[in-house]
């Protein structure tokens, strides 16, 4: 069963959508399984020089959870500098969401990767 | 909220009239049927009615019913039944005949036999519109073959097989041998066809025939076997002498009750089938016509009534149910993130579907009380929610085949 949480992101997901012109996208999933999940994001730097994540945006094709999961990661990731990105687990965004039914672990999993792929993705671009 | 409960091949309600008739049987006739006091008696009294009842709709006899705990325990026992009185005689390892997408009762226990080396199996697959040929299983008869096991009407897709028309090719195929020989068995499961289709164990040409009873709106936990009589089938779960010495275990009464009671309450079959299958092909029509992008799995008309089992693309089952849920619509669904395994239905596979195209896949099936006006409201909730699945997932789908081309 799922939590409540879970169901609040499912039902009415956050940053649902695309950034035309992202500065990084990851896409991870492959439709055999059914999970599919790409985020965009927008990166700015702050004052003090630091590479932030301005916007953020997911589209999903997978379960509730793996919905849920795109949800959570997005509200946790934006606004935070690339380095604190990258050091959100599948376990925050799980816990965030008061907990995921152990078989649904996986799509938290795929909602951590495609975010470090985005970043990935804007550094290669980036790259002097 | 409305609840709206489309989902009656998982299960039916229990008919009131029914959950009466066993009521009494639960603390008032409590008796054990094996016992001799005239509580004992009272109870067998009653077995021995709900046996009449089975086997009346079956054309059967008394003696050829077998009350079991439900169709997965029918199907185990026809089938490992089957296998350990052959071996018992034959000491010789014998080959059996099954279908790729049977219930996975059926299907596991084939699996496991041929595993453990105790049986040579072949599994064949239906066409694509989800009916078996019976060519397919005529050309996979082997010497060594001493069952075919066939379901009458598969639980997903509600596509009906032609069990009479196997069964009289495997009546021709026993009839070319020697009277000495070994007779190929012909068993099916039947826990789909029941008050849909004939169940006539005679004109079906079956010596095995399983059935549950929650699906016909009687009680959980009760089913039946119907053993034609001569044949040789071995027990296969040691302990009393129940049921002819074929089930051992101390009968279900109450449960038997609502059995042979729901079973007796299917009447005028055709003409409820007749307003289902109208209710069904309205349903069907109106989300192909409203939904894009939206396919019906299966054969149309060669389907058990009360089924719709569509699939829409860019949308995962698992999802489009939860969403569904909370608009009051109970379904199901054969995407793999729906099932334990997280691995897609077996039954779509069997159609040749690939992976992809199994995820969105819903099943709908109707009940004796379905109305149109549940039909609306279901589509209603039904294309919003596509649309709205569709929006989230965007355009992942296409975006990930251009990546890979
Ligand atoms: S997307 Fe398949 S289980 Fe979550």
């Amino acid at each position: 069963m799922y939590s409540k949480k879970v169901l609040e992101h499912f039902t009415r997901p956050h940053n649902q959508g695309v950034i035309k012109n992202p500065s990084g996208v990851g896409m991870v999933g492959n439709p055999t399984c059914g999970d599919m999940m790409k985020i965009y994001i927008k990166v700015k730097k702050d004052v003090k020089k630091r590479e932030v994540i301005s916007d953020i945006k997911f589209e999903t094709l997978g379960c509730a959870s793996a919905i849920a999961t795109s949800s959570m990661i997005t509200d946790l990731a934006k606004n935070k500098t690339l380095e604190e990105a990258l050091k959100i687990t599948r376990n925050d965004v799980a816990e965030a969401l008061e907990g995921l039914p152990p078989i649904k672990m996986h799509c938290s999993n795929l909602a951590a990767d495609s975010l470090r792929e985005a970043v990935r993705d804007y550094r290669d671009k980036n790259k002097k | 909220m409305k609840q709206i409960y489309f989902d009656h091949a998982a299960t039916t309600p229990v008919d009131k009239k029914v959950l009466q008739e066993m009521m009494p049987y639960f603390n008032q006739n409590f008796g054990n049927a094996s016992s001799i006091h005239s509580f004992g008696q009272e109870a067998l009294l009653a077995v021995e009615k709900a046996r009449m009842q089975v086997a009346k709709y079956f054309n059967a006899n008394l003696n050829e019913i077998i009350f079991t705990s439900g169709a997965t325990e029918s199907n185990n026992l026809a089938i490992k039944g089957t296998d350990r009185a052959y071996f018992k005689k034959e000491k010789k390892k014998p080959h059996i005949i099954t279908t790729t997408f049977e219930h996975h009762c059926v299907l596991e226990t084939v699996k496991k036999m041929e595993k453990e080396n105790l049986i040579e199996a072949t599994f064949i697959n239906p066409k694509k519109d989800g009916v078996i040929d019976v060519r397919d299983i005529k050309n996979a008869i082997k010497s060594n073959t001493i069952l075919v096991s066939v379901m009458y009407v598969n639980n997903e897709i509600g596509t009906v097989q032609p069990i009479s028309e196997i069964g009289r090719m495997i009546k021709s195929k026993n009839s070319e041998q020697g009277t000495g020989d070994k007779k190929i068995i012909f068993h099916t499961d039947a826990t789909q066809a029941v008050a849909y289709f004939d169940c006539n164990v005679e004109k079906l040409g079956v010596d095995l025939m399983s059935m549950s009873a929650h699906k016909i709106y009687g009680p959980k936990g009760v089913g039946a076997l119907y053993v034609k009589f001569g044949l040789d089938i071995a027990k296969i779960q040691d302990g009393g002498a129940q049921e002819f010495g074929l089930r051992a275990g101390t009968l279900n009464v109450p449960g038997i009750v609502g059995l042979g009671s729901a079973i007796s309450m299917i009447r005028n079959q055709d003409s409820v089938n007749t307003k289902i299958r109208e209710l069904r092909d309205y349903l069907v029509a109106k989300i192909l016509k409203e939904i894009p992008d939206s396919r019906l799995n299966g054969s149309k008309i060669k389907r058990s009534p009360n089924n719709v089992n569509v699939n829409f693309s860019r949308v995962e089952g698992e999802s489009l149910l939860m969403m569904l849920s909370a608009e009051g619509v109970f379904a199901s669904t054969g995407s793999a993130c729906s099932s334990g395994s997280l691995s897609p239905s077996h039954v779509l596979l069997s159609l040749g579907l690939k992976p992809e195209e199994t995820h969105g896949s819903l099943r709908l099936t109707l009940g004796k009380n379905t109305t149109k006006k549940e039909i609306d409201y279901a589509v209603k909730a039904i294309k919003k929610s596509v649309e709205k699945l569709r929006k989230v997932s965007g355009n992942v789908l296409k975006d990930y085949y251009k990546n890979k081309s």
